[in-house]
């Protein structure tokens, strides 16, 4: 029966050029993203971590190396990407308790979570970074 | 008599529950870290350090990171099942994703105790 169904024709369009996502599925994406490139930076994070707590002079290596406006840069980056995926993270525990299904209510999430995100990401720029 | 039913229902469900759970504890863990940071305002080493040799937030900061790790072997190994099709290279890219992880536990919990 499974086989049947499966063969059965059905309209597909994976033409990645005519594809429109709509804003709850750039959020989506972008968790993925976000995830994705936190997780293979695991290791330079947990060596700036290291650094910043070992020793006097290994925090001054560690100040240094984020003191430069490339590295500032990347590091406003990397706290963008963290906060979409907390933002969109909560977002997706409060559509698991069917908080917000409905289609309008799921676009103005959505549109909540880039605002927020990247308000707060701005924020902590300004305070931590410059 | 073995009464065992074999199929797949609830194998993913251990999960799925524990994937929402180590992310509840990082949002908390975020949220005392902002707090802690904005009332301490570390702007010296000994500050910083002090933050973690607290015993509260060293065992926050601990937890915190095992649910990183539990929660990105979740997160990694869903990619591989999505876009990895040959099943040798998707369960080797499994093994170093988790190795990889094991590995970072270890390093977290040495940073940590070495304070």
């Amino acid at each position: 029966m499974a086989e049947m169904t499966l063969k059965k024709k059905r309209p597909k369009n994976l033409d990645l050029m005519t594809i429109r996502l709509p804003l709850p599925g750039i959020l989506s994406i972008l968790h993925r993203v976000s995830g994705a490139v936190l997780f293979l930076l695991l290791p330079v994070l947990l060596w700036l971590f290291e650094s910043s707590l070992t020793s006097p002079d290994t925090f001054a290596v560690f100040k240094s190396i984020a003191a430069h406006p490339l590295v500032k840069l990347i590091l406003l980056g990397l706290i963008w990407l963290y906060l979409h995926h907390f933002c969109a993270g909560i977002r997706y525990l409060l559509l698991d308790l069917h908080k917000g299904i409905d289609l309008e209510s799921a676009r103005l999430s959505s549109k909540i979570v880039f605002a927020v995100s990247i308000v707060l990401t701005l924020l902590i720029g300004v305070k931590v970074l410059w | 008599m073995v009464n065992r039913i074999l199929v797949g229902a609830h194998y993913g469900l251990k999960d799925w529950v524990i994937q929402r759970a180590t992310a509840i504890i990082m949002a908390l863990y975020t949220v005392i870290f902002f707090v802690v940071v904005l009332v301490v305002g570390p702007d010296s080493f000994t500050a910083w350090r002090g933050i973690f040799a607290n015993g509260f937030m060293k065992f926050a900061t601990f937890l915190c990171f095992v649910s990183l790790f539990y929660h990105a072997w979740i997160g990694i190994r869903d990619i591989w099942m999505d876009y990895i099709k040959p099943d040798g290279l998707r369960l080797l890219l499994m093994i170093a994703t988790a190795a990889a992880l094991v590995g970072y536990a270890g390093w977290a919990v040495q940073i940590l105790w070495r304070i």
